[in-house]
């Protein structure tokens, strides 16, 4: 067995980003050994030290792809490797999304870090190679079968009392054997620390302000810069007067790449001055369209088009229907927004770059850095070190992007601090999306056939390997965004592909006579247009699924509203996935759910009316599912929403921490409500006019928080299913029911602002009375 | 040009900087803090929030000058990780935080108002607490950590 030396490298570096030395990076960089998930990397993923190491003093060091940006992927994947080895916590140091020393994961994304370093592959199974493996050192070693032994705390005993510690078995040294998969997982029925609601591990380091952020990254010789970004969309630079800055003291350089403009200076403040202070001539932009209209717009446009079920009968079924309900919904674009403003540090010299970003992505962003500096892929090592939480693609990359470039420019290590207005005037939007409805209802009362036709409005996204356009700076530097290209839909075929939850849950989901819907309804067609944003787009929490689930909830509502049937019973009963059915049933059952019709017949037509409304959710078609009733009371004078209670139903599959979980459920519906109520991106002609937090509206500490039951439903014979994206998906839909519950008034846009809910009001059956 | 004198968590500073500079610039990048943020640089979200002599401040827009002999504490100023503040502990007890990155503006600002207001009504901490943003949206935890607080106060 070798000597680790990457352990001693990750002692040296890992843990203490700032003590960095330029000697790691000559070596650590060999061939690309080989596919993992989504691009090769230098570490192997089929090796079991790409994974693991176990020091002489018996502490686990993990090494994982999957980062935490405060949604506890760090404890939880703690948890997993205590779990796995079978030992304490406190002996297991989990390394983060480093370029050097841990495998390539992709993106942490998409509620997909449970899924995957807890389920068949990866961190999971590494861990259960690597216990397997030091049982049968240890049975070697005291000369009894492995199936005789017992593992605890680290150490491997016999039934004769003779025992051996991991330290003793392979302390300092490499395992050298491969992943196994059929190496065997511990039973959740055996699970000690996994399923219990450890406290968050980085908790004591927050609240007392001694927990590194990016933005607290220091290096030697670093200095400050900021950008200068365009005033509107699509303008270009025609000059640039670095003369008007000639008297800032430290200044050190403005830098021009293109359209991308930044400053460099001493200190932070010195920047800050120059970037208000530069004088940049800039050519027009291309206009943008009336945001008043924008959504026929959005309708008008080319789209790439894609028919996820079509049944082929549903014309017909609307034709010859006697009852047919139609409505449109539509979804504002909404931002990240994140608490900090985005940071990021880079340190690029002549041959090499060391970059700390808090990127969701440190491969896909090393290989943005080597596009943009020219520096060959190898010499470029991303440090992943957290930011203000992100909800999907914040400006992470972006200023990544914006310090590599600044440092390249002046050869040292430069920190970038965006401001607010940088941030929020040209991020990657939540898209704007319509979503058209249309249902028959057959004589019974059931709904014989669906349709739902949703545009979308997409531009550029997560950078990925490939793609450094898709954010500001790549473009801004040259680079171009992927763009959309019109496309006719074909018709479905293989199986479905329910990821962006534009099928409607009642949908029975046949694609080539297989059904992987969740519902029963037989007769349904829904066709997805994409079009060209004018905006850049990204990501935003439960990205479209929102959107599409929105429209699909208030529209189930509306139909069992028209048939007088209540809205839980009516949702069963088109229902076929238990584990949807399930946490409908849950959440009605703890909410005390009152069955009957909506709206409720005793409500007053003005003052203040109470009411309740369901939404649920089968996140991804199979990735978490949740059900969601809110209470909301409408002060109909007003037009002002508050919700009162919440409560939700969950099922994320095997809960791997509790308390982690309820976090992201309370959080979630929270947020949600934040981005129901008030949260919407405004322009006007030329640029955005939503550029801080007075023009933006994000519910504040201020802000009544009504009380949030959780139920979770423990399934631990299912797959590991994300719990991130969830809750948050249903909030709009809740929401907007309950107001209609309450007041008989339908919202069909988002945000529910006064206003809205006041011509909502309005135009109510029988006049406003209010 | 002649040091600026600043007394930080009990200590004494003497930074070469623009009297101008904004006071939280000075605290990350001068002296190294990590409890106040950079969140908005506007005054409107409360990351950078300090404690000036004992009253809570913006200092992503506070000129270093103003603060001349006043004493100014930060997050890291109120415990330490071996023996957080009780606000702080809190805090870890509820688990009020997800990214924690907004952290100074609500413990800070809570801090202040329950020690003034040890009886203060829900509606008094709502008012306190809304030029906060949390954009996690840990509110209820943080809503029922600054009520433990204030338990621990009676």
């Amino acid at each position: 067995m070798k000597e680790i030396s990457r352990r001693d490298f990750v002692k040296a570096s890992g843990a203490l980003v700032v003590c960095f030395s330029a000697a790691e990076l000559l070596h650590p960089f060999a061939q690309a050994q080989g596919p993992f998930d989504t691009h090769p990397s230098h570490i192997d993923p089929e090796k079991l030290d790409s994974w693991l190491a176990v020091g002489s003093d018996g502490v686990v060091t993990a090494y994982t792809g999957k980062c935490d940006f405060g949604q506890g992927m760090y404890t939880v994947q703690t948890q997993l490797v205590a779990e796995e080895l079978c030992v304490p916590i406190g002996k297991v140091k989990l390394v983060q999304c480093d370029t050097s020393v841990t495998p390539d994961q992709g993106t942490t994304s998409g509620s997909q870090s449970t899924p995957t370093n807890f389920n068949a592959r990866n961190l999971a199974q590494a861990a259960a190679t690597a216990r397997e493996a030091l049982a049968a050192m240890a049975a070697q070693k005291l000369s009894v079968p492995a199936d005789q032994l017992t593992i605890e705390n680290g150490v491997v005993s016999a039934k004769n009392g003779r025992h051996v510690s991991y330290g003793e078995l392979v302390g300092g040294r490499h395992f050298e054997i491969t992943l196994n998969p059929a190496a065997k997982r511990r039973l959740p029925s055996e699970w000690k620390v996994l399923g219990k609601p450890i406290p968050s591990v980085d908790r004591t380091a927050l609240m007392t302000g001694s927990f590194e952020f990016v933005h607290n990254v220091q290096t030697p010789g670093m200095v400050h810069g900021r950008v200068v970004r365009p005033p509107e969309i699509g303008a270009a630079v025609a000059s640039v007067d670095e003369e008007s800055v000639r008297n800032i003291p430290g200044l050190l350089k403005v830098v021009v790449r293109k359209n991308f403009i930044g400053v460099v200076a001493e200190k932070q403040w010195q920047a800050a001055q120059a970037a208000k202070m530069l004088k940049v001539t800039w050519n027009p932009g291309s206009g943008l369209p009336p945001q008043k209209d924008f959504y026929d717009y959005l309708r008008k446009q080319p789209s790439r088009d894609v028919m996820v079920v079509n049944s082929k009968d549903v014309d017909d079924k609307l034709k010859s229907a006697t009852r047919v309900l139609k409505a449109t919904y539509v979804h504002p674009y909404q931002a990240h927004g994140s608490i900090g403003a985005s940071c990021a540090v880079a340190d690029v010299r002549a041959d090499r770059a060391t970059i700390w970003s808090a990127t969701q992505s440190v491969y896909p962003t090393q290989h943005g850095v080597s596009t943009l500096t020219g520096l060959p892929l190898d010499n470029v090592r991303v440090i992943f070190v957290r930011g203000a939480g992100c909800y999907g693609l914040n400006a992470a990359d972006t200023v990544t992007y914006d310090a590599a470039l600044l440092s390249q420019a002046v050869g040292r290590p430069v920190r970038v601090q965006l401001t607010r207005h940088d941030e929020f005037i040209s991020e990657n939007y939540g898209a704007a999306c319509v979503i058209e409805q249309q249902a028959a209802v057959a004589a019974n009362g059931a709904i014989d056939a669906w349709h739902c036709e949703t545009w979308t409005a997409s531009h550029g996204g997560r950078p990925d390997y490939n793609h450094p356009g898709n954010v500001i700076t790549g473009m801004l530097a040259g680079f171009e965004p992927e763009t959309i290209t019109a496309q006719a839909a074909v018709e479905p075929i293989g199986e479905l592909h329910n990821r962006n939850n534009a099928v409607p849950s009642y949908l029975a989901g046949c694609v080539d006579g297989k059904c992987g819907g969740a519902g029963t309804i037989r007769s349904e067609r829904v066709l997805t247009h994409t079009v060209n944003s004018p905006f850049f787009t990204g990501p935003l929490r439960s990205p479209v699924r929102l959107q599409n689930t929105f429209a699909h909830e208030c529209f189930m509502d509306e139909i069992s509203a028209h048939i007088k049937a209540d809205p839980v019973a009516y949702r069963l009963q088109h229902l076929r996935d238990t584990r949807v059915s399930d946490v409908v049933k849950a959440a009605a059952k703890a909410a005390n759910w009152d069955a009957r019709p909506s709206p409720k017949a005793s409500s007053a037509r003005s003052g203040t009316v109470t009411g309740r409304g369901i939404a649920c959710v089968a996140y991804e078609g199979d990735n978490g599912y949740a059900a969601l009733v809110a209470e909301v009371e409408v002060d109909q004078s007003t037009g002002a929403v508050q919700p009162r209670r919440f409560v939700v139903a969950h099922d994320c599959g095997p809960i791997s921490n509790p308390d982690g979980v309820r976090n992201q459920i309370e959080g979630g519906v929270l947020q949600g409500t934040s981005r129901a109520l008030g949260e919407e991106i405004t322009w006007d002609e030329h640029s955005v006019t939503s550029t801080d937090w007075e023009s933006y509206h994000s519910l504040s500490l201020g802000f009544p928080v009504p009380a949030i039951d959780c139920v979770l439903i423990d399934r631990p014979d299912a797959k590991a299913a994300g719990a991130g994206e969830t809750a948050i998906t249903l909030s709009a839909a809740a929401i907007g029911n309950a107001i209609f519950d309450a007041t008989g008034a339908r919202l069909r846009e988002v945000p529910f602002t006064p206003a809205r809910v006041k011509v909502a009001l309005a135009a109510r059956e029988g006049g406003h009375t209010a | 040009m002649p040091g600026i004198s600043l007394k930080v968590n009990g200590h004494v500073h003497t930074v070469d900087v623009d009297p101008e500079t904004p006071l939280l610039y000075v605290l990350s990048d001068e002296l190294h803090l990590r409890g106040p943020k950079f969140g908005c640089g506007l005054a409107q979200c409360g990351s950078c929030t300090v404690l000036v002599q004992g009253q809570p401040e913006r200092s992503c827009v506070l000129p270093v000058s103003a603060v001349k002999q006043r004493e100014v504490t930060t997050l890291e100023g109120l415990g330490t990780l071996e023996k957080p503040h009780a606000i702080q502990q809190a805090f870890i007890d509820e688990g009020a935080a997800q990214c924690g990155f907004c952290l100074s503006g609500v413990i800070l600002t809570a801090k202040v108002l329950i020690d003034e207001n040890p009886k203060a009504s829900d509606e008094q901490i709502r008012e306190s607490m809304s030029s906060i943003l949390c954009r996690c949206f840990a509110h209820g935890r943080m809503v029922r950590a600054i009520k433990r607080y204030q338990r621990s106060r009676a």
